[in-house]
């Protein structure tokens, strides 16, 4: 907990900023709660243990969605189909699934049950998960609490195309001191309509997030963190097209992080704004079950837009995730909001502005482990000057007291990181960490001074810009380009075609346990 | 004849660093040493010998290279029209050209980076220089990341481009290439390769290299808007002025 008002921020306009998002957030909500998408769907399969793929590779959670959209009616949701088979053919679900993919067996064709009797057949199957998701929970808060936590929380990546090769690299990035782990994406994975199957190695620029993947990091880590008495966390994507089946994946095999932004996809994917929208919610909402803690991107927003003019962007967008993260159920301590050192350095007063910055973003949000993100976009192939500007960041995570400081690399704009690089990266911010240990309850910033200043002047920007995004709705906010100076259409992007409004009839037993979960906690 | 230049004209001296998968210690700093003579170094200095991790070390180490080179001898492939401002540049359409020239850029292929088309067309442009958005007579249209090279020839059909920019930044085993190469095929095939000029750019991205893939121009690292335009009007003048 962070509680301070080192810079004279205005608490009643931080108050009507969360009521801006609040509104923007449930605009949006009565869409999403009128819809789901094949993902969603797709989810829900996987929580009820379908796994596997046919001969050409095609999940079977696919398999089965697709038919259903074919022949039947996905707007019941898939759920009613699956009891439907399970029933009528009196099989298991692997053999079922087995089934589906040597093309045995349909979903189709058999008399749907009512609802309560659906919910009867699924249950056992999703109680398994469930009770599997609620473990994989307790063993994280056990290993936290026998191996102790962490302030700022060292956070590096590994990308090597072979998750094999990600496991030496990860080992070894752990031994050098880091904390967590996030294991890269094979480009381009953000736009399958489908999640790849098995083990990985060969990707280009990382691998695959797939369940297999995620099973064979997780095993490795663990057994890192018992031999150094330190819980090493692991993070992927739920992030682009399946979202949620991948925070379904990560729910399973106890990932600890994911980045699962509200608005990452449409805006920088080109992710259909709608789809995107109904598909946050639900992996959010298993994420919170989870306990995982999710990062949100508006590191990004910075990376294409100037640091100094739409710093106030960063700051809406926090907002609205914060208020899409509370309607999943999100408690403040799993949203690792995001943000970025990306001023140019070369701007006279620039680390002021940083440093006012993310000092503001502490103080707003002052129970989230926010996510703060190093430079990358003035990183040239000028190792030496990128490592003393590393340094400055370091610098800022500390007077500020960031919780997930993600490292920066020196060979940042060059190449994914080397072993080297990463070593050299943590050595760097463990100096910085030990030697500033205590900087921040040191610090107060002069009143009325450059500091003070420019938090002030960004938040209330930031005000304005919810305001005016709450005037109409978020979704004419992002045709308009408000962040990131990227322009969406309300019915272009990708996935568009995946949204399905429901019927009146609509069954999702796993989004019902999921409530049941959250009621309890 | 030239060598590398430590503190002292002709000294050769070098540092490097790099690592291996050996634990550090007395043979770890041995194996870099003998490392580094192979390299060609006769008499290296390792400076720094760390442990990384279980089995792996890093080293920085210091050498004079024997070798030198005759800078005379010595030629570079890179685009030979001059370099002009913004202003000039737009006077240039005006005077020779007359019209409004288009642009369509994307990052193609899975590349999910658009730091490097962002930076040479977006209104901001980048470290100061304005990008083409901002250019008068220019209509610049970014496509943005992970843009299939079909659906980028679509585009250009469209709008009727001039000149198509593609970058590529992630260069993990070569995948750049092989995005880069097929545009050109997937040009050639749909006869439209010479009606364009093509241009492409990243951070592992050379002129030399561009021109061995079939493209008019290639730019790398800290070359800007101002850069990329320069060229193009240039030679959207000359190609003119040969019809």
């Amino acid at each position: 907990m962070h509680r301070m008002n080192k810079l004279d921020l205005d608490q009643a306009r931080i108050a009507e900023c969360r009521g801006y998002a609040a509104r923007i957030a449930g605009g949006v909500q009565s869409y999403i709660d009128r819809h789901t998408t094949v993902t969603v769907e797709r989810s829900v399969l996987r929580l009820c243990g379908v796994d596997g793929v046919d001969r050409f590779d095609v999940p079977v959670p696919n398999l089965m969605v697709d038919e259903v959209r074919r022949g039947g009616d996905l707007s019941r949701g898939i759920s009613v189909y699956l009891a439907a088979a399970l029933k009528a053919t009196g099989l298991s679900l692997d053999a079922l699934s087995a089934g589906v993919a040597d093309g045995s067996v349909s979903l189709l064709g058999h008399p749907l049950p009512d609802a309560d009797e659906a919910r009867a057949i699924l249950k056992p199957l999703l109680d398994a998960s469930f009770e599997r998701i609620r473990k994989n929970r307790a063993d994280r808060e056990n290993y936290l609490d026998r191996f102790g936590r962490r302030e700022p929380e060292i956070y590096v990546i590994v990308a090597t195309g072979n998750i094999h090769e990600d496991v030496v690299q990860a080992q070894a990035a752990a031994d050098a001191g880091a904390d967590v782990i996030a294991v890269i994406r094979s480009t381009g994975q953000s736009l399958l309509d489908y999640v790849p199957y098995g083990a990985t190695t060969e990707g280009f620029g990382g691998t695959y997030a797939t369940q297999e993947n995620f099973r064979i990091m997780r095993r490795a880590l663990d057994e890192t963190s018992e031999r150094l008495g330190r819980y090493v966390k692991l993070v992927n994507y739920a992030s682009g097209l399946c979202m949620p089946e991948i925070a379904a994946m990560g729910a399973l095999e106890r990932l600890d992080m994911m980045l699962n932004d509200s608005m990452y996809g449409i805006i920088f994917r080109d992710i259909n704004m709608r789809r995107t929208f109904v598909d946050q919610y639900f992996s959010r909402s298993l994420n919170a079950v989870a306990g995982i803690t999710i990062n949100t991107g508006e590191d990004n927003y910075l990376t294409t837009a100037d640091a100094v003019e739409n710093a106030h962007t960063v700051l809406a967008s926090q907002f609205i995730n914060e208020a899409f993260a509370l309607t999943a159920g999100l408690p403040a301590r799993q949203m690792g909001l995001g943000h970025a050192f990306e001023i140019d350095p070369m701007v006279e007063n620039g680390f002021l502005y940083e440093i006012a910055q993310a000092q503001m973003a502490r103080e707003i949000f002052p129970e989230a482990p926010l996510k703060y993100m190093p430079p990358t976009k003035h990183s040239t192939g000028n190792i030496f000057h990128t490592q003393a500007q590393d340094t400055l960041f370091n610098t800022a995570v500390m007077m500020t007291g960031q919780s997930i400081h993600l490292l920066a690399m020196m060979t940042e704009a060059i190449h994914t990181p080397f072993l080297s690089d990463r070593h050299l990266a943590i050595k760097n911010a463990r100096m910085v960490q030990t030697t500033m240990r205590g900087i921040a309850d040191e610090i107060q910033f002069t009143p009325g001074g450059i500091v003070q200043q420019r938090a002030q002047h960004v938040l209330s920007r930031a005000e304005e810009l919810l305001s005016a995004i709450a005037q109409g709705s978020l979704f004419e906010a992002l045709e308009q380009g408000v962040f990131a100076d990227v322009k969406r259409a309300q019915d272009g992007g990708k996935g568009a075609e995946g949204v399905v409004e429901k019927h009146a009839e609509y069954l999702n037993p796993a989004m019902e346990k999921i409530e049941e979960v959250r009621q309890h906690d | 004849m030239i060598k590398p230049y430590g503190d002292t004209m002709g000294d050769g001296k070098v540092q490097l660093s790099f690592s291996l998968p050996v634990a550090a210690g007395a043979h770890g700093i041995e194996c870099a040493r003998e490392i580094a003579r192979q390299m060609g170094l006769p008499d290296p200095a390792v400076v720094d010998c760390e442990p990384m991790g279980e089995g792996f070390s890093h080293y920085v180490v210091y050498g004079m290279v024997p070798y030198g080179v005759d800078p005379a001898t010595i030629r570079v492939r890179d685009v030979e029209t001059p370099v002009m401002s913004m202003e000039e540049i737009e006077q240039l359409i005006e005077d020779k050209l007359g019209r409004d020239i288009v642009f369509v850029g994307a990052s193609t292929g899975s590349d999910a980076h658009t730091v490097g088309i962002d930076a040479i067309m977006n209104m901001k442009g980048f470290a100061g220089h304005y990008g083409l958005e901002r250019y008068k007579h220019i209509k610049a249209y970014n496509m943005g990341s992970q843009v299939p090279n079909e659906a980028f020839i679509k585009k250009a059909r469209e709008v009727n481009a001039d000149v198509l920019l593609v970058s590529q930044t992630v260069t993990q085993k070569d995948v750049h290439l092989h995005n880069l190469v097929e545009l050109v095929e997937l040009l050639e095939a749909e006869k439209m390769r010479d009606q364009v000029i093509l241009v492409c750019g990243g951070a592992r991205i050379t002129h030399e290299l561009a021109k061995e893939l079939g493209y008019d121009a290639g730019f790398g690292p800290k070359k800007y808007a101002e850069d990329v335009a320069s060229f193009t009007v240039q030679e959207l003048i000359r190609r003119k002025e040969q019809a």
